[in-house]
């Protein structure tokens, strides 16, 4: 039986201990707000914060997750008006959206570590999100405008 | 059926399926859905665009729209939403017609149903292109409807009245009314006759054309709220995922599941029947695991020892097909489909010979959000959750496949995460239902892994296109022969065709507009050993890759400027097929979008003056310039790459001019191109699917790789050309794409003297 939190709230689960998070948030838990996308930490759209950290939750198993604290987007702001979130509809940044919660995931992760990141920073921290619909430049001009309106 | 989707109504998707559809918008609200049948339809003469579709176009206000009491509008988008900002830029035109405030404008998603609500597949870049002007007549029908009721309650001519921001007016009285309180009676209002509609100038446009707006799904999408079809939640539902055979025309030979079934949560294996070949949009069969959740399904799966029978195309291997390519393009006796004066003449007699071949690979669209389906199935009816390019194709098939009517079989299109093409054959929504009858009725949710998107993916095409071509004295081609060699799409619907279709031809092949006398076109045999489909911009990707490489080499070879004498090649102003008009022309009528070489000329102009064609660089950096017209939009790109020792290369900026006739929605337009110039460089630098023994090499992104934020261009600067709003629209979806990749490698070759002839790029500069 693992004990442990979602945006706050107290969690338990006695099923596969192989299970990973991507699957219980989305499945047992009802959270669909965490995307699937490749299942092996390729492509960044899983991305939660586990104990502060960007974590993909398709390779975070639940056998692992006792006592840990867990963010998902729907955890991320109560009225959606992270800084993030708000720079990411000032820019349109979204095509389909699919990957965006990952990337805005993985962005929270990168301005709470470098609040004023460079493009080099950007590109470091955010290569392992792939958007298809190729809407990398407004990503990075969205984390920027975020840094600078934080 | 209770359906679970608790956040469904926030992000404008709804289950309208059992309710009038407009009655069922709210609870007491009043609608425009009473009255006569529409007088806007009308019989067209001649079948063209959105006309010649399946279901046609439909411009009844009360089939799309509703105005509560509280002056809410709701607009039922007929498209579906896949990255495109469609939901946004319909609503802004129906606002600005309807004259509305977009701020009180919803969109919801209509259900599949081409009957009611005329056509739906969303391909072919042509959902505003089609329904910009069904969209403004529902809008201005709406209005005068509400004009003439505020009209008649002040008892004045409806001529004295104006709709002016959610309010009808009456100036001479200063009297107002919201159109909340009108709509109730305008709806019981007959619907104006469409040679009555009275439409705005482009100077009254409120959102028409105006940048920035916000897209109507952004708040959702933001904050995880947006359900796509991934995120359906059907009461009581199970989960699947499917072991399909690796190869085309493959079968299960044996099965055993007995480690599988001891997996917790699984709850049923179940085998599906392989289809004949062409198997057009069917599942391609295998063994299905049902499970409680997506987890165990997918371990479950893991566990069945499969031994599959590879049958015909189990030796289908990329690296000798491609020599089959390249024989068969060598050799002279394939299908002339195109032959203007006489080539092969033109080329003995020519002062310079010069040839080149190209090969482009296979593609694998791979959205976001892999291929999914919800679908419920009882004895009579079938109800489908699914992100779908194509609503009414999953309609059709289970109809058939159950034998149920079509009206008992209701399709929910989803938010797309991602589509490119791959969304519009809905094998997938085919397995789920199948499921869910194996079921006994349970809603079963079907999961494509990214391993299963990849390697059962329609793939784009590979092809080799070989082009020879004899220049003058001063450098001018006389003669220019093109043999393209690729397996068609259309070898999924019939006995291996082995030619390429008009339609694929004319992505870039046969229409290309080049000013030279002799022009042959040739298609030798290519046979399809795995199922070939859309992705987005089609042949068009080898075609504008060959051609405009090509001339860029014509161009070297001729000591002249590659932008010069790409100008030249497109030469005079003209419709370029104004005597043999294009048969296929992306369905519009070649009058009403001829072939204009002056726009291809203009967009080339503008991107080289934009981009500083021609300035003087440092050693490393080239630029390369590369244009294309496709989906009757007209497009040229400029790259610029650098260099450094060793062959490592980055792509610093793009400039992309873009010419679709009237811009409605500029922010969504850029976006696209911005997507598309992504897109180009992904599948010029890394892109490849690959086969061996009849089964793709790559299963997830690590072997299929795809562009990341650190190979993104630092800069794309999009160039819209100015267009009057009563030239017709063009496509902006796909047209973005095909010239990315030519003008790319052409900026390699300025940089470093080097010809890429075979895409992906990879370590060909090292």
């Amino acid at each position: 039986m693992a004990t442990f939190t979602i945006n706050g709230s107290a969690h338990t689960f006695d099923g596969d201990p192989e299970m990973p998070l991507l699957w219980y948030l989305r499945d047992v838990a009802g959270m669909t707000g965490t995307k699937f996308g490749c299942g092996q930490a390729l492509c960044g759209a899983c991305t939660v914060h586990v104990e502060g950290t960007a974590v993909r939750s398709c390779q975070t198993l639940m056998g692992d997750i006792e006592g840990q604290a867990v963010v998902t987007i729907e955890g991320l702001s109560p009225d959606g008006m992270h800084p993030l979130q708000k720079a990411w509809r000032e820019l349109n940044v979204a095509q389909c959206g699919y990957c965006q919660v990952g990337q805005i995931m993985q962005a929270v992760s990168l301005l709470n570590d470098t609040p004023n990141p460079t493009d080099a920073d950007i590109d470091a921290a955010m290569s392992g999100n792939i958007c298809r619909c190729g809407a990398y430049p407004r990503i990075r001009a969205a984390i920027k405008l975020a840094a600078g309106g934080a | 059926m209770t359906i679970n989707i608790p956040t469904s109504e926030a992000s404008g998707v709804l289950n309208l399926s059992r309710r009038s559809l407009l009655l069922g918008l709210g609870a007491g609200a009043l609608v425009l859905a009473i009255g006569s049948p529409s007088a806007l339809a009308q019989e067209k003469p001649t079948k063209y665009g959105g006309d010649a579709m399946e279901g046609g176009l439909k411009d009844d206000p009360r089939i799309f729209l509703s105005i509560g009491d509280d002056g809410t509008v709701t607009l039922l988008c007929n498209r579906a939403e896949m990255g495109q900002g469609v939901r946004t830029s319909w609503a802004m035109v129906v606002a600005d017609e309807l004259e509305a405030d977009l701020a009180r404008v919803t969109v919801l998603q209509a259900p599949g149903d081409e009957t009611r609500f005329g056509n739906q597949n969303t391909d072919g870049s042509r959902s505003m292109r089609h329904h910009y002007e069904p969209l403004r007549r529902i809008g201005a029908a709406a209005r005068q409807m509400l004009e003439q009721e505020a009209a008649a309650r002040w008892n004045v001519a409806a001529t004295e009245v104006k709709a002016d921001n959610h309010e009808i007016v009456h100036a001479a009285s200063g009297r107002r009314l919201g159109f909340g309180e009108l709509a109730d009676g305008a709806a019981k209002r007959a619907v104006p006759a469409q040679d009555t509609l009275a439409f705005k100038n482009p100077e009254q446009f409120r959102y028409i054309g105006r940048d920035k707006i916000s897209l109507v799904d952004n708040f959702d999408i933001t904050t995880g709220k947006a359900v796509y079809g991934m995120d359906v939640r059907v009461e009581g539902m199970a989960y699947a995922v499917v072991a399909r055979p690796p190869v085309l025309g493959g079968k299960v030979r044996s099965v055993v599941d007995t480690e599988t079934l001891k997996v917790p949560g699984v709850l049923k294996v179940v085998p599906i029947d392989a289809p004949g070949i062409p198997s057009a949009f069917q599942p391609l069969g295998g063994v299905a695991v049902v499970a409680e959740n997506t987890f165990a399904a997918i371990k479950g799966r893991s566990l069945l020892k499969i031994e599959w029978d590879d049958g015909a195309n189990g030796s289908y291997d990329s690296v000798e097909y491609r020599k089959t390519l390249e024989t068969a393009s060598t050799t002279k006796d394939g299908k002339v489909v195109r032959n203007d004066g006489d080539a092969y003449a033109a080329l003995e007699s020519a002062t310079k010979r010069l040839d080149a071949s190209y090969y482009i690979p296979h593609l694998a669209q791979a959205p976001m959000e892999p291929p999914t389906a919800t679908a419920r199935v009882t004895s009579d009816e079938c109800e489908v959750w699914s992100s779908v390019q194509a609503p009414e194709a999953i309609r059709i098939d289970l109809s058939k496949r159950f034998n149920i009517p079509l009206e008992k079989v209701t399709v929910h299109t989803m938010l797309l995460g991602g589509g490119f093409g791959r969304k519009s054959k809905p094998d997938f929504a085919s397995e789920a239902a199948i499921l869910s009858r194996a079921m006994e009725g349970r809603p079963v949710k079907l999961v494509f892994t990214r391993e299963d998107d990849i390697q059962h993916s329609f793939f784009h095409t590979v092809s080799v296109e070989r082009l020879e071509a004899g220049l003058d004295a001063d450098g001018k081609p006389v003669a220019w022969l093109h043999r393209t060699v690729a397996p068609s799409i259309t070898s999924i619907f019939m006995p291996d065709p082995k030619h390429e279709s008009q339609f694929e031809l004319e992505m870039g092949a046969v229409d290309v507009p080049f000013a030279i006398p002799n022009i042959r076109i040739e298609n030798p045999e290519a046979p399809a050993h795995t199922r070939i489909g859309w992705l987005r911009s089609v042949s068009n990707i080898p075609h504008a890759f060959a051609i405009q490489s090509f001339a860029a080499e014509l161009a070297a070879a001729a000591g002249r400027d590659p932008k010069d004498y790409l100008l030249e090649l497109i030469g005079s102003d003209r419709s370029a097929f104004e005597n043999s008009p294009l048969a296929w022309n992306y369905g519009e009528d070649p009058k009403r979008y001829p072939f204009e070489t002056a726009r291809l000329r203009q967009v080339v102009e503008r991107v080289a003056k934009e981009a500083g064609w021609g300035r003087s660089l440092p050693a490393g950096r080239g630029l390369g310039i590369a244009a294309h017209r496709s989906f009757v939009s007209y497009t040229a790109v400029v790259v610029e790459v650098a260099v450094e020792d060793g062959g490592a290369f980055t792509v610093p900026r793009v400039d992309i001019a873009f010419d679709c006739g009237p811009v409605i929605n500029p922010d969504r337009v850029k976006s696209q191109l911005e997507g598309a110039v992504l897109q180009g460089i992904s599948l010029a630098t890394i892109g490849e699917i690959t086969f061996k023994n009849g089964r793709t090499e790559q299963t997830n992104f690590d072997g299929y790789e795809v562009t990341r934020i650190d190979a993104a261009p630092k800069e794309i600067h999009v160039h819209l050309m100015e267009s009057d709003y009563d030239k017709p629209l063009g496509g902006v979806g796909e047209p973005g794409l095909p010239p990315v990749a030519p003008a790319l490698t052409n900026a390699l070759f300025a940089a470093t003297g080097k010809r890429i002839r075979a895409l992906p790029i990879r370590d060909q500069l090292a």
